[in-house]
């Protein structure tokens, strides 16, 4: 094998070598923001070598195809608007050490792997090298109470949910003799539907609704994340809001729409009240939150339940739907955060509520920005997040499944109340206190960047959905 | 020669005495050790219905499982040792920072 036929996953091995460069650099260069430099010329680079990545490698064991590109797509940007808003914000927080580039390198490297997975192995593999790395990042503020006691609650929760992952895992090799996803998929339909099928086989799959669930916060296994999400330093919260949540649902591709289709009637039924469940809850507690941070945890509960809709239609426009909603949710989340950020300075901490009184007076821009991404995860047009609403309800009306449509417009009425409460505080109230606001150059690419996503995925949304369509594994 | 189904129910077993623990027991050390008993039963069930499919892929599975497990406990301690220095105590009753 030469270096040649590893091109599929050149954007990985790119990666790690940045990592492991990362980590070296750390030792002999004492400007940090060197560091968030280098990452981003070599995130750019890992960006520019998805597009040729194409086929397997190892034996199937590594694919990549249009489905893990589009996904490698949203983390590779996830990664580089995470980079570009941590720079201020960790000398703000006298963090700077080196490792924290490499981490979220590390983190994107483990997503990558799970959206090309051809094999659970592989997948488990790219699971735990997330999430290791995003224990370590939530506790990135060794010092602080909050962050070290929002990591140990994150990996004692994802310990627990990889070891539920695990026994799926087992359970289904069990029953079908292998750990090969279109293997899997062979042994499943000769089994056949119904009465013949194991109750092993079916165990299996309540048993990885569950570990999925967990990973993508679907309530009734979201406690963790308020907590994490608060506690967390902003810019990973921004980061591991989108991240795993988006390698959630490549594994939700790979794992439901492939290996375990032939079981669709069994999985839809378990996940029909989950995903409803996820959106009261998520919308319900957000309404009474005071800190901004743990609001938009709630709100980001509330956004996977409705990419969850998606999901249950169990066709490709419902995957398409949701790969697409995963698109549109990092821009306006992670600007969401961004300016969350904006607002942290040396002796401010700027992450509640009441922090945003009166910033229309005081920060128009901030302001106006912040309230581009309210309106965005409302779903008010011409913004991106009606276009990734209006995909998923059509999605579900097309399949037939009115009443879930109709839930989900009723329950996501809910959610204009607290969006749009952030948007009154700013604009009709006076300020109480004044404050400057980060001038880092770097958030504002960040921001630009995501609200120029935001309006033009409004305005335009053709190119974007073609390119989530084109990305379909299933046909 | 010992039948499938009983390596299935000692797994099962296995894993459930893990869960229980990690449910009821409030000390973080305890908890960890709970998690690490319900990989292991996993790893009973996994060479299990690798040796009676006479099928390896799941034996490779348990390898990669012990070595991400020790990377596991590796990190979880740190935390577990960060944590104490900030507050004095393991007892996951006690962290309560954050409501609502």
């Amino acid at each position: 094998m030469t270096l040649a036929n590893l091109r599929p996953m050149a954007p990985e091995l790119i990666l790690i070598a940045l990592g492991l460069v990362l980590l070296m650099l750390d030792l002999i260069c004492r400007k940090k923001e060197m560091l968030a430099i280098v990452t981003l010329i070599g995130a750019i680079l890992a960006f520019y070598f998805i597009k040729g990545s194409h086929g397997g490698l190892f034996d199937g064991m590594f694919i990549a195809d249009l489905y893990s590109n589009f996904f490698k797509t949203v983390f590779i940007i996830n990664l580089l608007l995470s980079t570009l808003i941590s720079v201020k914000y960790l000398d703000t927080e006298r963090a700077l050490h080196g490792e924290y580039y490499a981490l979220l390198v590390f983190a994107t490297v483990g997503m990558m792997t799970m959206a090309s997975a051809g094999n659970l192995i592989v997948l488990y593999l790219g699971l735990e090298l997330m999430s290791l790395s995003i224990y370590v990042l939530c506790g990135f503020l060794r010092n602080n109470i909050k962050s070290t006691e929002s990591a140990i609650k994150y990996f004692l929760l994802g310990a627990f949910s990889t070891a539920i992952l695990l026994y799926a895992i087992s359970l289904l090799y069990g029953s079908t003799g292998s750990t090969d996803f279109n293997k899997i998929a062979n042994a499943v339909a000769v089994m056949g539907a119904g009465a013949a099928l194991k109750p092993l086989l079916l165990f299996s799959v309540a048993l990885f609704v569950t570990a999925v669930g967990f990973k993508i916060a679907a309530v009734p296994f979201h406690m963790w994340s308020p907590d994490v999400y608060e506690g967390a330093p902003t810019s990973v919260t921004a980061f591991m809001s989108v991240g795993p949540k988006a390698a959630g649902f490549a594994i939700i591709g790979k794992i439901f729409f492939v290996a375990i289709f032939g079981l669709h009637v069994e999985w839809v039924k378990l996940l029909i009240p989950i995903s409803v469940a996820t959106m009261i809850t998520g919308n319900v507690l957000a309404i009474s939150q005071t800190n901004i941070k743990r609001m938009l945890a709630y709100s980001s509960i509330a956004h996977a339940g409705y990419a969850l809709l998606g999901i249950l239609t169990a066709d490709g426009d419902g995957l398409t739907a949701a790969m697409n909603y995963m698109l549109i949710y990092m821009f306006m989340n992670v600007g969401a955060f961004a300016v969350v950020i904006m607002l942290r300075t040396e002796d401010f901490a700027g992450d509640e509520l009441k922090d945003y009184l009166g910033l229309a007076k005081t920060h128009p821009l901030a302001a106006f920005l912040m309230m581009i991404f309210m309106f965005s995860l409302t779903g008010i047009p011409p913004t991106a997040g009606f276009i990734g609403k209006f995909y998923i309800f059509t999605a579900l009306i097309h399949s037939g499944q009115l009443k879930l449509a109709v839930a989900g417009v009723l329950i996501s009425v809910i959610s204009a109340f607290f969006y749009l409460r952030v948007v009154m505080y700013m604009y009709m109230k006076d300020p109480e206190v004044e404050t400057p606001v980060s001038d880092s150059l770097y958030l504002k690419v960040a921001l630009a960047i995501s609200v120029v996503m935001v309006i033009v995925i409004g305005v335009f949304p053709g190119k974007f959905i073609e390119f989530a369509k084109a990305s379909l594994i299933l046909q | 020669m010992v039948p499938l189904n009983w390596y299935i129910w000692l797994s099962g077993v296995l894993f459930c005495v893990g869960m229980f623990g990690f449910i009821t027991r409030r000390n973080l050390i305890i908890m960890l050790l709970s998690v690490e008993i319900m990989f292991n039963a996993v790893n009973i069930s996994l060479v299990a219905f690798s040796h009676y499919m006479e099928d390896l892929t799941g034996q490779i599975l348990v390898f990669m499982i012990i070595a991400v497990a020790a990377a596991e406990a590796a990190i979880g301690l740190a935390l577990v040792i960060a944590l104490f220095r900030n507050k004095e105590t393991i007892t996951v009753d006690e962290f309560n920072e954050m409501r609502g």
